[in-house]
């Protein structure tokens, strides 16, 4: 069991969770993630670890309530344990001095940017970060990233703060004016990792993407996380989770992560039915 | 034994093992096969003959003495006849049911010559459930630590045999199991109709008992590498990792939603139970008709535990004929029983998918036998031409595992072979590293359960002598 040491709720639906957890934290690099068993019924799914604390032997994590695990794992406060926590996994992020990094994180895509940011500013890089999210409300992390970032640049979809549109019309304004970037990192939903890769394959600007697929064992012995990267099959938990972003078929990940959308739709629907339950009982007593 | 005695023994038949109706069994995920009464236990145990130079236990990769275990239970005492087996085998209740024994001491048993061997495997299954379900599990002595601590990578068969013999030996043992329970292949891969889980579990608590440490979600080569176990006071490490890695086909349309590896398929299903889903919270792809491809016991295991998700039809697809199936006999048999068809000298080409890309159809090309190749098995090569579809929702791709590639990526000074399997001293199971043993499907790649127990079995008295000389 696994004891969550402190919780912080960032929006309505994004907590952040610092779990105790002392192994993980002296190994973990930036870019590597954990997968977590919430319960004795639970699934398993992967979370990227944001930050650790050695002294205090903690990781941090952050999850956005989509689903019905991230639904459970949203339920338990400080106190509470997590069943099932392993890791570090996946490689770490090739951290170096490039010169200038762009960093890129789109809603939650922010957390597992965060860790990288902070990596690359240590190793010398002028990091320049843009996050975004579909509104003010959504938004994390960014006194975080401002203080691990030479420039932090905000964006919402609606415009209630920042501004207003996507995070790749900053990364193309930078393009436009002949900035010299020598990396871009972008991680977020699918779609915006593939829309970052389009806008700066025509530079030939090298993009990593932290991909999220489908996970069971996080360890390579299933491979439910398998993608084409340059044409070939890779696993994400062993061979990513980074990539070189021109080499993905994004389309490809984006079918198979909707490949049992029917049944987390239903596994949600009977959680929300035994909570309206719950709620129902505390009620009446 | 008088030959009179013998001639009479030699007369009982085979007892027979009552099992579930297929046609019931195929809509749960209960044990087939129920297990022998005391009644017929004993009576099966009357057959063996009793030989002075019993040609059974050479054929058992970990020799338990068959004789004297049997004369127990025909004499009525159980608890006894577990223990005897326990002597020498820490997971009999697992052995009994998923040793293949009909090529290992059944094989060479000499009632067998003449008509039907006696039934050890089914014996040793009585023996050990008896011993559980009356509540007389006895933990063995101890004998006092001997300041050595060993360190065990995987919490498989291997893994599991090396952890028995060394703590009985007196020895601190850790084991390191990247899941979230300890047991491997008989956790994951084995389904729940041929080896229930609570049995597993019972056997590793017994472990537990013994004073073994087990550590879950721990992956060596990640959390810690072997050179930091061997210097962080580990005075020998263990490698009993398996080959955990899925063979894909390499063939067009592979990442469609839908075909899945058999890791994943019986991970999702086995270790996650997601044949409970929505009840367990792990989701597993339903289809009327599925597809497993390949010939063997996973394949068998995939295929039949896809018939439990009550699909209108299962069909193995397999390149070669049925002869040089490597499935256990007695499992395709089961399989046929629920009603698996077979579509034999066929080879998939590639998978076709729909506009969401789901998977709808394969194509398939047929296959003709050639000449025998290095495995002694006739080579399927294709037809010309013979190229047909099938429609199809699921697919189960089962057709080997590489070796799991953590410990030699982290740890480059152990030897590996052009596969990826860990090279050791077949005697003794030393790698080419100092204080470093390994064994099971690490080293052999995919084997049998019991194989990697008489690894583990071999490499716990090397790793004895190794401790108590420090001579490498």
């Amino acid at each position: 069991m696994f004891e969550i040491i402190e919780k912080r709720q960032l929006s309505h639906t994004v907590a952040l969770f610092r779990i105790k957890a002392p192994m993980i934290a002296q190994k973990r690099k930036a870019g590597q993630f954990i997968i977590i068993r919430v319960n004795e019924h639970g699934e398993r799914i992967p979370l990227t670890i944001v930050d650790s604390d050695n002294k205090e032997g903690t990781i941090t994590i952050i999850s956005q309530e989509v689903g019905k695990t991230t639904s459970l794992l949203g339920d338990l406060e400080k106190g509470d344990s997590i069943m099932d926590v392993v890791g570090p996994l996946g490689r770490p992020t090739h951290i170096e001095n490039f010169g200038t990094a762009v960093c890129v994180g789109g809603g939650i895509g922010a957390a597992p940017v965060y860790p990288i940011a902070k990596a690359l500013k240590t190793a010398g890089n002028k990091v320049i970060s843009i996050i975004g999210a579909r509104t003010k409300e959504l938004l994390i992390l960014e006194n975080e990233m401002k203080n691990t970032s030479d420039e932090l640049y905000v964006t919402t979809d609606d415009g209630s703060y920042g501004h207003h549109g996507f995070v790749t019309q900053i990364l193309q304004k930078f393009i436009d004016e002949k900035r010299r970037l020598d990396l871009v990192v972008g991680i977020g939903p699918v779609p915006m990792m593939k829309a970052v890769c389009n806008v700066t394959r025509p530079h030939k600007i090298h993009t990593v993407v932290s991909l999220n697929s489908i996970m069971v064992d996080g360890t390579g012995m299933c491979g439910a996380c398998r993608v084409t990267i340059g044409g070939k099959n890779q696993f994400v938990c062993v061979d990513g989770p980074e990539f070189d972003g021109h080499e993905v078929d994004f389309d490809e990940l984006i079918r198979r992560n909707r490949g049992y959308l029917k049944e987390e739709k239903m596994a949600m629907e009977e959680l929300t039915y035994h909570e309206g339950a719950r709620c129902y009982e505390r009620g009446a007593s | 034994m008088d030959p009179k005695e013998i001639k009479e023994r030699m007369k009982i038949p085979k007892q027979a093992m009552p099992e579930q109706d297929p046609k019931e069994r195929v809509r749960n995920f209960y044990e087939v096969p129920y297990g022998y009464t005391a009644e017929l236990a004993m009576e099966e145990a009357k057959r063996c003959i009793q030989c002075k130079n019993p040609l059974c236990v050479g054929g058992c990769p970990v020799n338990i003495d068959i004789p004297w275990f049997i004369r127990l239970i025909a004499e009525g005492k159980f608890v006894e006849a577990a223990r005897k087996i326990k002597e020498t085998n820490g997971l009999p209740a697992v052995c009994g049911r998923v040793c293949p024994q009909e090529d290992q001491c059944e094989k060479v048993c000499v009632v067998g010559k003449k008509g039907q061997p006696v039934s050890i495997g089914r014996l040793e299954r009585f023996a050990a459930d008896y011993e559980r379900e009356h509540g007389e599990v006895a933990i063995p002595d101890i004998p006092k630590w001997t300041g050595k601590k060993v360190a065990i990578v995987g919490a498989g068969p291997a893994g599991l045999t090396v952890a028995g013999d060394l703590v009985k030996k007196g020895h601190k043992v850790t084991v390191f199991e990247a899941l979230h329970v300890a047991g491997g292949v008989l956790m994951y891969g084995i389904p729940e109709f041929r080896l229930p889980k609570k049995i597993v579990e019972a056997e590793v608590e017994y472990l537990k008992k013994m004073g073994v440490e087990i550590v879950c979600n721990a992956v060596i080569g990640k959390l810690e590498t072997v050179d930091e176990l061997l210097s962080n006071g580990y005075n020998a490490v263990f490698i009993g990792t398996g080959a955990g890695l899925p063979v894909f086909m390499n063939i067009p349309g592979e990442n469609l939603i839908g075909v899945y590896s058999a890791n994943e398929y019986l991970t999702r299903l086995n270790l996650m139970r997601a044949y409970q889903f929505p009840e367990f919270d792990t989701p597993i792809l339903r289809g009327k008709r599925v597809v497993v491809i390949g010939g063997g016991n996973t394949a068998m295991d995939a295929a039949r535990t896809a018939l439990r998700l009550c699909p209108e039809e299962v069909t193995i697809v397999y390149r070669r004929s049925r002869e040089e199936m490597p499935a256990r006999i007695e499992e395709t048999h089961h399989g046929e029983e629920e009603g698996l068809k077979f579509l034999l000298l066929t080879n998939p080409t590639r998978f076709i998918g729909d506009e969401e890309g789901r998977l709808k159809k394969i194509e398939c090309i047929k296959m003709e036998l050639g000449e025998p190749d290095e495995s002694g098995r006739r080579r399927p090569v294709p037809v010309k031409g013979s190229e047909f579809q099938i429609d199809v929702d699921i697919a189960v791709v089962a057709i080997g595992n590489g070796a799991n590639p953590l410990i030699p990526q982290t740890t480059p000074d152990i030897k590996v072979n052009k596969w990826g399997n860990i090279t050791v001293n077949q005697d003794t199971g030393r790698t080419s590293k100092k204080g470093v043993f390994s064994g099971g499907d690490i080293v052999r790649g995919g084997a049998t359960v019991i194989l990697a127990m008489g690894d583990g079995r071999r490499a716990a008295n090397s790793i004895h002598e190794y401790l108590a000389t420090g001579v490498w």
